[in-house]
């Protein structure tokens, strides 16, 4: 004898629960079906292209009524069920009572209503059934506003619709961008960009106050007291399960209906699927998991052993010209990491998160033509260390012969974006090329691709390669030395993420070839070390040129200068005195006043160093540092203390910066001047950093230089105080510090990566009070005097090892 | 016939480093390279005439400090594009001691 099932629910999952039961045993179950909703299953995936007007309710229903009629169901349409009980396993409609001996709650969800008031006024409706469908296309009809509220996948398409049919279309979205669960910030972007061009506004950050009206919808309160007119409201903040029958019958209801692998609730006899449950902690809006849970249920239902699995979800909006895609899991987080694809021209935008080799998440937009294959990579969890270079262009490009990439860089349109900080495109590379820009330098000099972050340069070099053909040589990006094929960049890059603190570490993960280096690079990383990890890494002398590791500046005939601070280029009688002494005891062949306002003391023998410094400490002076790649002088002008025009104690603040700044090392030297007015007497616009005090601040300017090249200063940023100023430039010297390539002046470095970032980072007062915590943490070790030091530990390595003049005289 | 002369420890000479060892017709460079081998060379550069104690020492070569020629530790020749040599010099470490030898400095002192 046949059972009775009784089916509470005419949706998607229950449609497709009973097409495998009939198809399995036609003979199991004498079947009823209750649906709230006058008419039986159809697909409501579809009913954004019924609200757009792209197919009719004809097109989009599943089965219809000959369908039920033939599998000798009894359709109990528009009936909604008001109670089950459980002990007399009978189910109760609104006309009338029917026994089970199996029932399936497929009660779907029910949409999200924010609590606000007048949320029940005529005129807002929610987005989840036909009749809603119908409501919205009634109202489009009389056009004027409407308003969505939520940004999601629904509400999108609800706005879509609303547009097509000629409404002016608001959405409001309480978070930063668009469906963020689904989609990330750059998507988002674009996402948004394109509706924007269906004529749907978008307002993010938006949280509704109130619907307002007296008889019908009028308008729609924003918290920040926005009042956007409506004629139409949409709700579709978001779902959950609809629950109350399964509550009121006493099964266990967390979020959703509580099911086993099996979708059986805490009552065997009563199984449950669809949107209304809850497995595993899981709730369930897509369609695919409530297909496999309909195969399930068919199952379970027939004695047959199956289980439920939650598996990867992959989302695509159906909004015409919005091509979207997503899947998988996008956060970004530690040991993940992203290739992403950029071509703003045609609105592309790829994004793959890998982790362990793996791909975990895909973000498409614009050009999901590819989206099943990585969707099948995400679910099949495939190793994709071999194919990671031409990951991003799809399967196109995978198998068969060995992978090239340079095959996959042929092959993009000219407006494809390479390098997303600076915005450039390959046509804009390609041209540059042909315009006589043959390597990586010559391309980042013109275009500035590459110039910023770096992790384009072998885009850039494959484009190079893809355009010059046999000319070009790979990797023609100038590697740091000959010890190494690393640049200076990838090596900084990989002293930061792999937190290398040693150079033998440096060696080791950056491939040397050489045991310890040469000339070149060795200066270089022990900056790097030392700059990146100020208290782990000791300074390595041996590592330093010459004048560095011995304080003063070798002369051609191996004598060095000598060359004591003078703060601000403010001297005393006593310190000239000592320093008239000095001169004379060690028999100094020169003595000059320099360009940076202090005296160099020339052709002071190697092993007196030592003892004229004891000379020159004992009377107050340390060491002017004239040697280093670090901080030089800070000119200054007499500014408010004796001038007529000075607007500010420039002379002051040249002295107070000295004193923050000495000791520190930079990539190159480092010159200041401070003029305390713009008659600019201390040329501080040709200096590294140059202060301009005006009488409403201090004008900070950066990137100037008077050497080979002789360049203008830029304006950074002007500042009221003389505490920011100095906040300031001790930011952008840190700045500087962490991200310029060895022996880059300021203006160099500014030209890689833009005056504009520079002043990004050192406005935001967040960024700029980390770098200067940064910069005095470094300076708690660097800020001393190396003439002091080296006197009193390695006085005597300034001497000859021995002296042979006798022995060899014999 | 050899003369070795004990002119200092090998701790007095850094690692990478290099002291001079006066004789009466200029300076002999001694160096440490960093596997503790240590070599002796002319201090003068071929070129210019640059004190190579005082430059970079990376493998078993050094980098003049003023214009930055490369001379080998163990030939004196100059490395890379660059021609020219430098005298060189026996040495001898026993016992944490570095040793020269007199008979080659005095060589050099009569050449």
């Amino acid at each position: 004898m046949k059972q009775k099932l009784v089916v509470i629910g005419a949706g998607m999952a229950s449609g497709r629960v009973l097409e495998h039961l009939l198809d399995a045993d036609p003979q199991a179950y004498d079947i009823t079906l209750f649906n709230g909703e006058a008419r039986g299953n159809y697909n409501r995936i579809m009913l954004s292209p019924v609200l757009s007007g792209d197919k009719t309710y004809a097109d989009i229903v599943t089965h219809d009524d000959d369908w039920y009629a033939a599998n000798g169901i009894t359709c109990r349409f528009g009936e909604h069920v008001v109670a089950i009980d459980r002990a007399a396993k009978k189910v109760t409609g609104k006309n009338g009572t029917v026994s089970y001996d199996k029932l399936l709650i497929a009660t779907g969800s029910a949409p999200f209503i924010i609590p606000v008031q007048g949320k029940d006024l005529p005129g807002v409706i929610t987005y989840r059934d036909l009749d809603d469908t119908n409501a919205m296309i009634a109202a489009a009809a009389k056009g004027g506003k409407a308003v969505v509220i939520g940004g999601g996948l629904l509400g999108l398409e609800a706005a879509a619709g609303l547009a097509e049919r000629g409404m002016d279309v608001t959405v409001l979205h309480l978070m930063g961008h668009l469906m963020e669960r689904q989609l990330d910030e750059s998507a988002g972007f674009l996402l948004r960009r394109d509706l924007e061009k269906k004529g749907v506004k978008v307002i993010c950050r938006a949280s509704t106050a109130a619907i307002l009206g007296e008889t019908h919808v009028e308008a729609v309160l924003l918290e920040d007291k926005t009042v956007l007119g409506a004629d139409l409201v949409v709700m579709a903040v978001g779902i959950r399960p609809e629950t109350r029958l399964a509550n009121d019958a006493g099964l266990t209801v967390a979020r959703g209906i509580e099911v086993n692998a099996q979708l059986q609730t805490s009552d065997p006899d009563i199984y449950a699927v669809g949107e209304c449950v809850e497995f595993n902690n899981y709730l369930f809006g897509l369609v695919a998991p409530l297909y496999d849970q309909a195969k399930v249920v068919a199952n379970s239902l027939l004695g047959q052993k199956d289980a439920f699995v939650v598996k990867e979800l992959a989302t695509k909006l159906k909004v015409t010209g919005c091509d979207l895609f997503s899947a998988g899991d996008f956060a970004e987080g530690e040991g993940r990491e992203d290739i992403v694809f950029r071509d703003p021209a045609r609105g592309v935008y790829r994004r793959l998160v890998i982790e362990d080799d793996a791909l975990i998440g895909a973000v498409m937009y614009g050009d999901t033509s590819d989206s099943n294959w990585f969707f099948g990579l995400i679910k099949d969890k495939t190793e994709i260390s071999e194919m990671r270079e031409t990951l991003i262009f799809g399967p196109a490009y995978q198998g068969g012969t060995p992978l090239d990439p340079l095959a996959a860089v042929a092959a993009l349109p000219r407006d494809a974006e390479i390098c997303g900080c600076n915005g450039v495109c390959k046509g804009t590379i390609v041209d540059a090329i042909n315009a006589g820009a043959t390597d990586l330098g010559a391309v980042r000099a013109v275009t500035k691709a590459s110039g910023s972050c770096g992790t384009c340069t072998g885009l850039v070099e494959q484009v190079l390669a893809v355009t010059l053909g046999d000319d070009f040589v790979l990797p023609t990006s100038q590697p740091m030395c000959k010890c190494t094929d690393m640049t200076h960049e990838d090596v900084r890059r990989m002293i930061k993420s792999q937190e290398l603190k040693s150079m033998p570490a440096v060696r080791q993960a950056c491939n040397w070839t050489t045991p310890d280096g040469c000339h070149s690079c060795r200066p270089a990383l022990n900056f790097y070390l030392l700059a990146d990890w100020p208290l782990e890494y000791a300074d390595d002398p041996q590592s330093r040129f010459i004048n560095e590791r011995k304080h003063a500046n070798i002369q051609k005939d191996g004598t060095f200068s000598v060359v004591p601070r003078m703060w601000g280029g403010i001297t005393t009688p006593a310190e000239l005195r000592a320093i008239a002494d000095a001169a004379e005891k060690y028999m100094v062949p020169t003595v000059k006043v320099t360009g940076g306002q202090r005296i160099d003391l020339l052709g002071v023998k190697g092993e007196d160093l030592p003892s004229i410094w004891a000379d020159l400490n004992a009377a107050g002076m340390v060491s002017g540092h004239a040697y280093s790649k670090g901080l030089r002088t800070v000119k200054t002008c007499v500014g408010t203390d004796h001038c007529r025009f000075g607007t500010q104690d420039s002379t002051g603040l040249g002295i107070k910066l000295e004193k923050t700044l000495w000791g520190s090392w930079t990539p190159h030297k480092l010159k200041l001047g401070v003029s305390g007015c713009p008659r600019n007497c201390a040329e501080a616009t040709c200096k590294d950093i140059g202060i301009v005090c005006v009488d409403s601040g201090y004008q900070i300017s950066i990137g100037g230089a008077a050497g080979m090249d002789v360049r203008e200063t830029e304006l950074l940023i002007q500042v009221p105080t003389e505490e920011e100023a100095i906040a300031v430039i001790k930011a952008v010297t840190q700045l500087y510090r962490e991200n310029a390539k060895y022996l880059d002046r300021i203006y160099k470095w500014m030209a890689k990566v833009g005056l504009d970032w520079i002043t990004a980072q050192v406005s935001d007062l967040e960024t700029r009070t980390a770098l200067v915590d940064r910069f005095e943490l470094s300076q708690s070790i660097y800020r001393t005097d190396p003439w002091a030091d080296h006197i009193a530990k390695n006085a005597e390595t300034y001497q000859p090892l021995a002296d042979l003049t006798l022995e060899a005289a014999e | 016939m050899s003369d070795w002369i004990d002119i200092a420890a090998l701790d007095d000479i850094a690692l990478r480093g290099a002291r001079v060892v006066k004789t009466a017709l200029g300076c002999v460079a001694v160096f440490r390279t960093a596997t503790d081998e240590v070599f002796a060379i002319d201090n003068t550069c071929p070129h210019k005439k640059g004190p190579l104690s005082e430059g970079i020492v990376h493998g078993n070569s050094v980098t003049c400090p003023l214009h930055n020629w490369v001379i080998s530790l163990e030939t004196g020749l100059v490395q890379g594009p660059d021609v020219g040599a430098v005298a060189t010099f026996p040495t001898r470490v026993e016992n944490g001691r570095i040793l020269l030898d007199a008979t080659t400095l005095r060589a050099r002192a009569a050449a």
